[in-house]
């Protein structure tokens, strides 16, 4: 993977092309050179990595990894620049190389339309010098964590949601903190909710994804200072940073002095929407077809919605809608007596919710399966998807 | 004393705003200060394990001291791209 001495030597094309680059003392021929040099993998073609890849493509980058297993889909195109209207239905990784290969054609783009997993994330990562954190979801994120604290490579994390994001950079090698340092196991599936559950500005991971190529470009050319040891705060409303010291833990699990993590995990065969379904057996599910069916016949089901007040505005079953944040303090407006359906967007957070109520003593609950996106899906295609 | 404490992530929902003030023992914790926040918003009591506090733009572990004044701010992990 690494060009020869002679294929670093930058052409006249090249030296025109990066003059605002040369003219820089920082960068100058020996940080572009650095640069041609250098390859970089963007794990999630998606909101954070479409500004990296486009901004590290033109920065003059020689090899650019993506990895994404998904198409593009139309909610995507409200802030994943690297895809297109007519993308839509075609692999992410391949609009990604179209749009690069637009900017800048000297890039070598090696496209891996797949899901990274302890099986092959370690030999998929090894080849680059930096990795980027472009991923929307937590077992990706501790499994490119501990990827790279296992192989020594800088991580340049990035995170967003709805008007907040986080970047910083870990790099224990030079002593810095790692993901782990700062949240040492993942939250359980359900808690969280992704940027499909609770919304993003648009421009916001644009903002986050753009201060990950900037990171990953100093990292590159060894000047100024990273945010190796911070963690930046941006609040998209009221438009502020904030830079937060994080320091590393002696006691991590994975670069601690004594490391108990030294193998991969997916976090998604123990901790995943798998496990929390199997948790609650077959028999607490119900699909949408038998709720149509027994709904046309007139049974007597509570219809519990647990999302949000704005998804509800968007499409609803006409449940009885009570948030998750606030199902704890509204238990009261729930009849035990009855039987209960819970339902939400595509099924987490009402298995969550179903947690909830049976450790308060409910017992007469069912879980939608697939939610209300399932409803959309075959009972009702005039409903809105989102 | 009063403390006014900055929340990010999805706690800010639960909690229906972007701070709230807490009252927590003189020559408190971090800990007393997540204590009374879960009290007044009980929904944010499953997060709890999840959530880091910096006082004053550092990260704490553990029971950390906290003075009035301080800028302190909880902070979930957060999963989107």
């Amino acid at each position: 993977m690494k060009p020869s001495p002679a294929e670093r030597e930058l052409s006249r094309e090249e030296v025109a092309r990066y003059s605002r680059h040369l003219l820089l003392p920082e960068v100058g021929p020996g940080g572009q050179k650095a640069l041609k040099a250098a390859s970089v993998l963007i794990v999630g073609g998606g909101g954070l990595g479409s500004p990296a890849a486009m901004y590290l493509a033109a920065a003059g980058v020689g090899t650019l990894g993506i990895a994404d297993p998904d198409v593009v889909e139309l909610t995507n195109l409200q802030r994943q620049l690297l895809h297109k209207t007519a993308d839509i239905g075609r692999p992410k990784t391949d609009s990604a190389r179209e749009t690069i290969g637009g900017i800048n054609p000297h890039v070598n783009v090696q496209r891996m339309k797949l899901r990274l997993d302890s099986g092959n994330a370690l030999e998929i990562l090894s080849p680059y010098d930096v990795i980027i954190d472009g991923s929307d979801n937590f077992p990706t994120r501790y499994l490119l964590n501990d990827a790279c604290v296992i192989l020594g490579k800088p991580n340049v994390y990035g995170s967003v949601f709805r008007f907040e994001g986080q970047v910083s950079v870990f790099n224990p090698t030079v002593g810095g903190p790692c993901y782990r340092c700062l949240y040492p196991a993942p939250p359980p599936p359900g808690l969280v909710q992704s940027c499909a559950e609770g919304g993003v500005l648009g421009v916001l991971p644009g903002i986050i994804g753009s201060l990950q190529a900037l990171e990953a470009i100093k990292l590159i050319i060894g000047q100024g200072d990273t945010l190796t040891g911070k963690l930046l705060l941006f609040d998209a409303l009221g438009t502020k940073f904030r830079e937060l010291t994080l320091n590393r833990n002696p006691d991590c699990p994975v670069c601690g002095h004594n490391p108990t993590i030294r193998t991969l995990i997916d976090y998604e065969d123990f901790c995943g929407v798998r496990a929390l379904g199997d948790q609650e057996g077959g028999g607490e599910e119900i699909t949408v077809e038998e709720l149509k069916e027994r709904l046309d016949r007139g049974e007597d089901i509570f219809i519990l919605d647990v999302r949000e007040p704005q998804e509800y505005g968007i499409c609803n079953l006409g449940g009885h809608l009570i948030p998750p944040g606030e199902l704890p303090a509204r238990i009261a407006e729930l009849d035990r007596s009855r039987e209960i359906v819970v339902y939400c967007k595509t099924g987490i957070r009402s298995a969550r919710a179903i947690e909830t109520l049976r450790q308060k003593g409910f017992t007469k609950l069912r879980n939608l399966k697939g939610g209300i996106n399932a409803w959309a899906d075959r009972i009702d295609p005039t409903m809105a998807r989102y | 004393m009063t403390a006014r404490v900055l929340l990010f992530g999805g706690i800010r929902e639960i909690a229906g705003a972007d701070s709230v003030e807490l009252d927590i023992p003189e020559g408190g914790t971090t800990e007393n200060m997540l204590d009374a926040l879960t009290r007044a918003h009980p929904g944010i009591g499953r997060w709890r394990p999840f959530l880091r506090v910096a006082v004053n733009r550092e990260y704490t572990a553990g029971a950390a001291p906290v003075s009035a004044g301080d800028e302190i701010a909880v902070i979930p992990p957060v999963s989107g791209g």
